[in-house]
């Protein structure tokens, strides 16, 4: 794996050493006076929150936390802190996947599409949501390669990727989907049968060629070819790229769950509409679920039981869950609306608020940088204006590695919050049958 | 300036039909031992309703106020102190109350949920003008989507034929309760659903442009404006073969229908008040995502503008919307009130109060959210004398919610239609 990832690693040490320059904070800075909700740990009602260098420094009590004496000092009295949301399912970013020609792309990537600059980036930004796993739609098997971003203000996609793993040069995860969407005309499946057998079917090839690796033992002469797609789905068996897996119906919920077991790979449950009626079943998988909020049921057959109260059930089930917009589904503006659906049909505070934060890193393999207020973490936080499950509150600032990349007093930031005037153009295309 | 004309309310279709109906509804009843399809929970006729805050639109809210209701009317509206709660009288309490919410403009019961063929019938493609498509012809009463709305708190619903035609067919205004349209229904015909700019041409080949269209229109509406003229004729030999399309059309012209104008761009909201200036018509602008560069012409036209929903998507003629439409419209003193709207895909309906909790959210007055809810529709529409507040005499349409009703974390925990519980959270 070494050999075929050495021109990678040029270009991820290069990407990392970009990214350093573009998150850069010299100067200490000190928010104190606002509510800090750590998530993982208490939450302080006149908490200080210290950042530098990019990550937390101390959070606490006011009078329990030292603020360095250079540092800059927001007064954020009045108002709440709380780690910057984590987004594990969003279209933001105009990217796109696999075409007709195929129903399994794995060597497709997203990343190599993502328009930097696109208005989606600030308007998620508006909504206080700082990482995102930005993923080609559902109407495949396989539709490609997603990326996971951190919604810095840059020019290049390589100055947004979260992290990059050193050894294998991961960024991201992979797409699947099961259920009516990747159903079509050939060389697309017919049915849900044929969906599982024609996934199976490549993830047997990828053990194959795992196996012709293996057996190579990095002798470049008895080395396999380089087969993008195969070599992805290597990276799924060992572990080290995650599986995202679009579903709706409580069958195919358990589809997924029956071939993530056979394969043994790292899988996420995505918008998952009859988790209610599984719920226990996904609890005992150990798979995560990563839910979605919409206003009403139906609009597509597979959607027509997609009830708010599978947050409190799937809570009570004890499973491992988070909430995601797939923005343009829903809007990243309003993300923290959907955990307070939740808590209308009873999901507790506690876990509505790791299900748009810590939950969500955990399904990205971020927890080690965001999703929480711990020292050492990211500095990733957002200042709100009141309680964030209420619909009086606005996000104020938004903030990614001790940088302030949004602000609800910028007038052009502002904008992006109300929107009008031109400011959101394109940001909503593209993925409306894909969901 | 034209003065807007209220249209009369039109009668509702001939009483023969609903006798049928009504016999097939009893024989269905008596024949069919499976629990009934009504949502009906309670059917006291007799119920009092107490609550910490009660919005009775009529005056301030009311601390600790009691709502009576007596055989599916209001029958006394007042402070706790002042109203004594008879024997026998089935109490529910809750900690906000508000008259039934009225959903200005929708297309549930024509499209349902499901969202295949066999359930979308508000919009027919076979012509683009097709004023004599009746909603009540395509109403289905027992539409989960219906429900849903009702459990929602939305009471009255004003659907019909969808935006995407120039002129996709007639909307009607129902209660969310009744097993059938004549159960349900307020008004029969209520508006002509009319669309300017680009959803057309995606929809039809003819037209193909957004002026083709208004050419279209404006032609049928002068041959409307003759038949019309034709109708009224005293002699029986004057008046013209009776033409479904021109009927519809020439009851628009005579003020007894609306002109439901769905444009959003600023270009087309123009071509709507345009349009308005040269017919007459009474009209309702909806939609209107760009309403806010034309505050003073809307204002000047007098027109009541049924804001799309606050969290519309934004893209192609959308893309402009703002969270913070209703608040200006609000502040330039423009009638406006809130719609589910249509959507193609999920989700499959919207919720009238959850759009006016963003717009409140994002700074408009909460009393004069609650109006553009309840009292602004009802006198729109004119349903002032039945629907919009808690007055004696008046509906017996309200919801107790357990909290501030545009709050996210707020439900209903009742709903009341006509008097009777159709709602009851767990």
């Amino acid at each position: 794996m070494n050999i075929r990832h050495r021109f990678f690693l040029i270009f991820v040490a290069f990407s990392a050493g970009i990214c350093a320059a573009a998150t850069a904070q010299d100067r200490p800075v000190a928010v104190t006076g606002a509510q800090i909700i750590t998530v993982t740990g208490e939450t302080h009602e006149s908490g200080v929150l210290v950042v530098h260098e990019g990550r937390i420094v101390a959070v606490g009590e006011a009078g329990d936390v030292a603020i360095p004496a250079d540092a800059g000092v927001i007064d954020a009295t009045g108002k709440v802190v709380m780690p910057g949301l984590v987004d594990p399912h969003s279209h933001i970013g105009e990217g796109d996947g696999g075409d007709r020609s195929a129903a399994l792309h794995p060597d497709v990537r997203i990343m190599d599409t993502i328009n930097p600059r696109s208005d989606s980036f600030r308007r998620a930004l508006a909504g206080g949501v700082t990482s995102v796993n930005v993923m080609p739609g559902s109407g495949h098997l396989i539709s490609g390669q997603t990326v996971y971003l951190k919604l810095r203000r840059v020019n290049t996609v390589e100055e947004m990727l979260i992290y990059v793993d050193e050894e294998s040069g991961i960024y991201g995860g992979l797409k699947l989907a099961n259920g009516t969407n990747p159903l079509r005309q050939p060389p697309f499946p017919g049915t849900r049968a044929k969906s599982a057998a024609m996934v199976r079917a490549l993830f047997i090839r990828a053990r194959e060629y795992q196996a012709r690796i293996r057996a190579a033992q990095d002798d470049p002469e008895r080395m396999p070819a380089r087969d993008l797609a195969l070599e992805t789905l290597v990276e799924v068996l060992e572990g080290k790229r995650i599986v995202h897996n679009h579903t709706h119906r409580h069958d195919d919920v358990l589809t997924a769950i029956r071939l993530a077991d056979e394969f043994g790979y790292r899988m996420v449950l995505h918008h998952v509409t009859d988790a209610w009626k599984v719920a226990d079943e996904i609890a005992a998988s150990g798979y995560p679920a990563s839910i979605i909020y919409i206003d009403s049921p139906g609009g597509k057959l597979e959607a027509i039981n997609l009830l708010p109260k599978s947050a409190p059930i799937l809570e009570k089930a004890g499973a491992d869950f988070g909430f995601h917009t797939d923005d343009p589904v829903t809007d990243s503006r309003l993300f923290l609306r959907s955990p307070a659906f939740g808590m209308r049909e009873g999901l507790s505070r506690q876990k509505a608020l790791e299900s748009v934060t810590i939950a969500n890193a955990r399904q990205m393999d971020i927890t080690g940088r965001a999703g929480s207020l711990e020292p050492g973490k990211d500095a990733d936080f957002i200042i709100l204006s009141g309680d964030p499950f209420s619909v009086y509150t606005r996000v104020e600032q938004t903030w990614i590695e001790g940088v302030k990349v949004w602000d609800i007093d910028d007038p052009e930031d502002r904008k992006y919050a109300t929107g009008g005037y031109k400011v959101i153009r394109g940001s909503a295309h593209g993925h409306h049958h894909d969901h | 300036m034209l003065t807007v004309i209220r249209p009369f309310r039109s009668l509702k279709y001939p009483t023969a039909t609903l006798g049928l109906t009504a016999t097939l509804a009893l024989l269905a009843t008596l024949l069919c031992l499976a629990p009934s399809a009504s949502s009906q929970i309670s059917a006291s006729s007799q119920i009092a309703v107490i609550a910490d805050t009660v919005y009775t639109m009529e005056a301030e809210p009311l601390v600790n106020g009691v709502v009576l209701i007596r055989d599916g009317k209001i029958e006394r509206v007042g402070p706790a102190a002042d109203v004594a709660i008879p024997d026998g009288y089935e109490r529910h309490e809750g900690s906000v109350v508000t008259p039934g919410l009225i959903d200005a403009r929708s297309v549930v019961g024509l499209a349902g949920y499901f969202n295949q063929d066999h359930d979308q019938d508000q919009l027919e493609r076979s012509h683009a003008l097709q004023p004599d498509l009746r909603a009540i012809d395509a109403y289905n009463a027992r539409e989960e989507l219906v429900g849903f709305l009702r459990q929602n708190g939305i009471t009255t619903v004003h659907t019909g034929h969808a935006p995407g035609a120039i002129v996709s067919g007639q909307t009607m205004i129902v209660k969310t309760a009744g097993r059938t349209v004549d159960e349900a229904l307020l008004d029969s015909t209520t508006a002509l659903a009319i669309t300017l700019g680009p959803g057309v041409r995606n929809q039809f080949d003819t037209p193909g442009t957004r002026s083709r269209g208004i050419a279209m229109l404006r032609q049928e509406l002068i041959r409307a404006a003759d038949y019309a003229e034709k109708r009224r004729s005293g002699d029986p030999d004057r008046r013209p073969d009776r033409d479904l399309r021109l009927d519809a059309l020439a009851d628009m012209l005579d003020g007894r229908l609306f002109a439901l104008i769905t444009a959003h761009t600023a270009q087309d909201i123009m071509t709507a008040l345009r349009m308005q200036r040269e017919f007459g018509f009474p009209m309702l602008l909806d939609g209107a995502s760009e309403a806010y560069l034309l505050l003073d012409e809307i204002r000047e036209a007098g027109v009541t503008v049924i804001l799309h929903p606050t969290m519309i998507r934004l893209r192609g003629e959308t893309e402009n919307a703002a969270f913070d439409t209703a608040k200006k419209l609000s502040d330039a003193g423009i009638p406006f009130v809130f719609q589910s709207g249509y959507e193609s895909y999920v989700p499959k309906t919207r919720v009238a109060l959850f759009e006016a909790s963003i717009s409140v959210g994002y700074g408009l007055d909460r009393m004069a959210a609650l109006h553009a809810l309840t009292t602004v529709p009802a006198a729109l529409f004119g349903l002032d004398d039945r629907l919009g507040s808690l007055r004696p005499g008046k509906d017996a349409d309200l919801v107790i919610f357990n909290g501030d009703p545009f709050e996210y974390t707020t439900r209903p925990t009742h709903v009341f239609i006509d008097g009777i519980l159709h709602h009851q959270a767990e």
